[in-house]
C-alpha cells in the first residue's frame, strides 16, 4: 500500500471523509456491543472502552503506512480496529475464545497482531512506551524508514520511564511518534489533580524533542498533525510528540461509575464535540453523502459487529492443552 | 620513621595485581599525591598515589611483577635524613599482615576456596575427548561469547551503561566496540527501566538484545520490563511474538559492597514461567552457556558473579562451543552424598567435597548450571543413588533454590532418602558491610561440611 495523501481541511474528499465517518463508526459500535457483551457476562476481567476517542486512531492510521508499527496500553479495542485486524479475532479474544487474537490467552488488555504490526496491549501503565522506542530502534537498526505510533494518556505521562524515554528516543534520533493520548482522565484522577504543567507535550523540550497539540475530536487535525509527525520521524529526526485532546464518554473501565465527573460535562462533549457528529455534519453539508447513504453504512458496520459478536459466542473456549502453550518457543517468532 | 607502601586493594574484588610500572625511581621526593606506580588489576589499569610525603627509599617490588598480593610491601619511603640502612624490610610476600586479615578479608568468599580438584568422572562432557584446552578467565570467557555470537548474527547487539567507550564497569565488553562499531555496541543513559524497555521493544522488532545490568541489584528498576513485557508476551500473545534477548550481569553478592548491592536472585526469576535462566559456574559453563543463550528465542536471565569474573578455567578451543540448557555436569562423582548447587556456590560445594573425601565421605557435586529449565533427573538419579543430599547456594534461605529442589525430591525420591535435604543458604539478613558479618552472612564450606556430616550421620 503507498503512502496515503490528504490535504487538511476544505479539499477533503467524499470518499476520505466517508473512510473516516466508517472507520469511527465501526469503532463505536464494536465497542456499544463489548459493553453489551460483557453486561452479559460473556466478557470477563477489565475491559477498557475507546468510545469518544475514534478520532485519535482513525486520524493518526490516516497518516501511517505499511510497515508502520504501533503500541498502546490496555485501552487498545479502537487502536486494533484501525490498523484492520479483523473485528471477529478481537471481540473474541474479549470473550476468551480459540478464535481470539491471542487463542483467548491475552484478554481485552493483551492482543498483538504481528501482520498488522500491532504490538499490544500492554496492561501496566507507560510500559509501552519505551517498548514503542525499542520498537523504532530496531527499524532504525535495520536500516528501514519505518515509525512507530506509541499511544499513552495523560496518566501513563506521569510515569518515569515515559522521560527516560524521552531522554534516549531523542539521543538516539528514534522514529517514533509519542501519542499522548489526552482524554484528561487517569482513571478516576483529572489532570488538573495530577500535574500542575500547563500541557503535557511540552514536558518534551526538556530532552529536545519537538511536538504540538491537537484536537482529538478532529479527525481531519489529529491526521494533518499525524502526518506532519509522520515526515519529522521519516526524515530521521527522531522522535515528535503529539498530545491529542480527547475525551472518553464512558468510565475508565466497565466497572467505573464515574463520579468523578458530572453528567452534564460529560453530555456537554457529546453534544458538542462528537468527532463522529463532526465527520457526519461535514459529509452531509458538503452534500458528499446523504442520509440515506449514511443509513446504508450504519447498517453494514452492524451487520459486520454483529456477525463478530456472534463469531466471539460461537468460537470454542480454547482446549485445555493450550494452558500449556506458548510459554517458550523454539524459534525466533519475529521476522528480522 | 620509614613509611612501607603496601599493594592497594583497587577493586573491592582485588586479591593480586600486576606492578606495571614505576613513576618514580629510588631517591626521588615524594610528596602526598604523586603519582608512584600504574597498578594493573584484572579489571583495568589504575594510577597509585603517594599518600605520605618523603624519600622513596627502595622499590620492593620491581616493576612488571606479576601476581603482587594486595598488602604484600612494594616499597618504602623514607623521612628526611633517615637512610635505607635504618631500615629492616621484609621479604615481598611476609608483609606485615593484621592478625585477623585472612579471617577478615574483603575476599572472604575467595578465601573460603580451595582450588577444585579436577572432575573424576564426567558423567556428561560437554566437548569430545582429546579437545585443545585454553586456561581462560570467567571474564575472558563471556566477552569470547559474544563477540562470536555477535560475528554470526548482525541482529545481535549489547547495550548497557557503561559497555562501550569505558570498555565495561567490570570489562566484560573489552574490545567490543572497537570490533563491532557504536552501532552494536551501546552506551546507554543510567536509566535501568527505560533501556530494558526499549531492548524489550527491539527485541519485539526483530533484533536480539543482549542487555548488561552493571548488577542485578540495579535490574530492579527494570523488573516490570523482564517479568511483565520481556516473559509474558508469547503467551499473551498466542505464540506470535516474544522476546529472543538476553538480559545479563553479575549477581549476588561480590566483596564488602553492602546490602543494596549484594543480593542473589536466582531464586525470584527462577520463579518465573516464560524466562530461562543460566548460572554458569566455570569460564566453560559461561562461554558455552552465553552462546547458547543469545540464540535461545526466549528472554534469558544470565547471572555472572564478580567474584568469579577473574578466575580462570579450562575452556575447549573449538568454532563453536555450546553447551544445551537444561543439562546439569557432575563436576565430581561420589557415593555418600550429593551436594547441588551452582554459580559461585559451587567454590564451597567443591571444597567441602575435598575436605570430605580427607574424612572418607565421598560427595558426589552436580553443577546444575540452569536453574529454569532445571535438570533434576540429573539430581534424582544422583540421590537415588546416594540417599542424601545438601544443596548449597549464597540466596536467601525462604523461598530458596534449594526449597525447590527439596520439595522435587520429596515427591519423586522420598523412599529413597535417608536423611531430610538440608538447604545451605545465605543467611536471612540484608548483606552487612563490616567484614566478619559478611563473611557471617554467607554460606560457608564449613556449614556444607557440617550439613553433610549431619545428613550421613558422621
Amino acid at each position: 500500500m503507498p503512502p496515503k495523501k490528504q490535504d487538511a481541511g476544505s479539499n477533503v474528499s467524499a470518499e476520505e471523509l466517508l473512510g473516516h465517518y466508517r472507520e469511527m463508526l465501526m469503532i463505536r459500535r464494536f465497542e456499544e456491543k463489548a459493553g453489551q457483551l460483557y453486561g452479559m457476562g460473556l466478557i470477563g476481567g477489565f475491559c477498557h472502552l475507546y468510545i469518544g476517542q475514534e478520532a485519535v486512531v482513525v486520524g493518526l492510521e490516516a497518516a501511517a503506512s505499511e510497515g508502520d508499527k504501533r503500541v498502546t496500553s490496555y485501552r487498545d479495542h479502537g487502536h486494533m480496529l484501525a490498523c484492520g485486524m479483523d473485528p471477529k479475532g478481537i471481540m473474541a479474544e474479549l470473550t476468551g475464545r480459540e478464535g481470539g487474537f491471542s487463542k483467548g490467552k491475552g484478554g481485552s488488555m493483551h492482543m498483538f497482531s504481528k501482520e498488522k504490526h500491532f504490538y499490544g496491549g500492554h496492561g501496566i501503565v507507560a510500559a509501552q512506551v519505551p517498548l514503542g522506542a525499542g520498537l523504532a530502534f530496531a527499524d532504525k537498526y535495520l536500516g528501514n524508514d519505518r515509525v512507530t505510533f506509541a499511544y499513552f494518556g495523560d496518566g501513563a505521562a506521569n510515569q518515569g520511564q515515559v522521560y527516560e524515554t524521552y531522554n534516549m528516543a531523542e539521543l538516539w534520533d528514534l522514529p517514533v511518534i509519542f501519542v499522548i493520548e489526552n482524554n484528561q482522565y487517569a482513571m478516576g484522577t483529572s489532570v488538573k489533580r495530577s500535574t500542575k504543567s500547563p500541557s503535557l507535550w511540552e514536558r518534551g523540550a526538556a530532552y529536545g524533542i519537538p511536538g504540538e497539540e491537537v484536537d482529538g475530536m478532529d479527525v481531519l487535525a489529529v491526521k494533518a498533525a499525524g502526518e506532519k509527525a509522520v515526515a519529522h520521524c521519516r526524515a530521521g529526526k527522531g522522535p515528535y510528540i503529539l498530545e491529542v485532546k480527547t475525551y472518553r464518554y464512558r468510565g475508565h473501565s466497565m466497572s467505573d461509575p464515574a463520579k468523578y465527573r458530572t453528567r452534564e460535562e460529560v453530555q456537554k462533549m457529546r453534544d458538542e464535540r462528537d468527532p463522529i457528529e463532526q465527520v457526519r455534519e461535514m459529509l452531509l453539508t458538503g452534500k458528499h453523502a446523504s442520509e440515506e447513504d449514511l443509513k446504508a453504512i450504519d447498517k453494514e458496520i452492524k451487520g459486520i459487529v454483529n456477525e463478530a459478536a456472534e463469531f466471539s459466542k460461537e468460537s470454542p473456549e480454547p482446549a485445555l492443552d493450550e494452558l500449556w502453550t506458548d510459554i517458550y518457543a523454539t524459534e525466533v517468532p519475529q521476522e528480522a | 620513621m620509614a613509611t612501607e607502601i603496601l599493594m592497594p586493594a583497587l577493586s573491592p574484588t582485588m586479591e593480586e595485581g600486576t606492578l606495571a610500572k614505576w613513576l618514580v625511581k629510588e631517591g626521588d621526593k615524594v610528596s602526598s599525591g604523586d603519582i608512584l606506580a600504574e597498578i594493573e588489576t584484572d579489571k583495568a589499569t589504575m594510577e597509585f598515589e603517594a599518600v605520605d610525603e618523603g624519600i622513596m627509599g627502595k622499590i620492593v617490588v620491581a616493576e612488571g611483577t606479576e601476581g603482587v598480593k594486595v598488602n604484600d610491601v612494594i616499597a618504602v619511603l623514607l623521612e628526611d635524613g633517615e637512610s635505607m640502612d635504618d631500615v629492616k624490610v621484609a621479604d615481598k610476600g611476609q608483609a606485615p599482615v593484621p592478625a585477623d586479615k585472612e579471617q577478615s578479608s574483603a575476599t572472604a568468599p575467595a578465601a573460603a576456596m580451595s582450588h577444585p580438584a579436577p572432575a573424576q568422572i564426567d558423567a556428561s562432557p560437554d566437548w569430545p575427548e582429546g579437545t585443545e584446552m585454553k586456561s581462560t578467565t570467567v571474564r575472558e570467557a563471556l566477552r569470547d561469547a559474544m563477540a562470536e555470537e555477535m560475528r554470526r548474527d548482525d541482529t545481535v547487539f549489547l547495550m548497557g551503561e557503561e559497555v562501550a567507550e569505558y570498555q565495561g564497569a567490570y570489562k566484560i565488553s573489552q574490545g567490543l566496540l572497537d570490533e563491532f562499531g557504536a552501532k552494536r555496541v551501546i552506551d546507554t543513559p543510567i536509566t535501568e527501566h527505560g533501556f530494558a524497555g526499549i531492548a524489550v521493544g527491539a527485541s519485539f522488532g526483530g533484533l536480539k538484545p543482549i542487555v548488561e545490568f552493571m548488577t542485578f541489584n540495579f535490574a530492579m528498576q527494570a523488573m516490570d520490563h523482564l517479568i511483565n513485557s520481556a516473559a509474558k508476551t508469547l503467551y499473551m500473545s498466542g505464540g506470535q511474538m516474544g522476546a529472543p534477548m538476553v538480559f545479563r550481569g553479575p549477581n549476588g553478592a561480590a566483596a564488602r559492597v553492602g546490602a543494596q548491592h549484594s543480593q542473589d536472585y536466582a531464586a525470584w526469576f527462577m520463579q518465573v514461567p516464560g524466562l530461562k535462566v543460566v548460572m554458569p559456574y566455570s569460564a566453560s559453563d559461561a562461554k558455552g552457556l552465553m552462546k547458547s543463550a543469545i540464540r535461545d528465542p526466549n528472554p534469558v536471565i544470565f547471572l555472572e558473579n564478580e567474584i568469579l569474573y577473574g578466575r580462570s578455567f579450562d575452556v575447549p578451543v573449538m568454532d563453536d562451543f555450546t553447551i544445551p540448557f537444561g543439562k546439569a555436569k557432575i563436576e565430581r562423582s561420589g557415593d555418600d552424598v550429593t551436594i547441588v548447587s551452582f554459580g559461585i556456590g559451587m567454590t564451597y560445594a567443591l571444597a567441602a567435597a575435598e575436605k570430605l573425601a580427607e574424612d572418607g565421605i565421598s560427595a558426589e557435586v552436580i553443577n546444575l548450571r540452569t536453574l529454569r529449565p532445571m535438570d533434576t533427573e540429573t539430581i534424582l538419579a544422583s540421590v537415588k543413588k546416594t540417599n542424601r543430599c545438601v544443596t548449597v547456594e549464597e540466596g536467601w534461605p525462604q523461598g530458596s533454590v534449594g526449597n525447590y529442589i527439596s520439595s522435587v525430591i520429596m515427591q519423586e525420591a522420598f523412599d529413597y532418602l535417608d536423611a531430610p535435604v538440608i538447604n545451605c543458604t545465605g543467611k536471612d539478613v540484608p548483606m552487612p558491610y563490616a567484614a566478619n558479618l559478611e563473611k557471617l552472612a554467607l554460606t560457608t564450606t564449613d556449614e556444607v561440611i557440617a550439613a553433610v556430616k549431619k545428613v550421613t550421620y558422621k
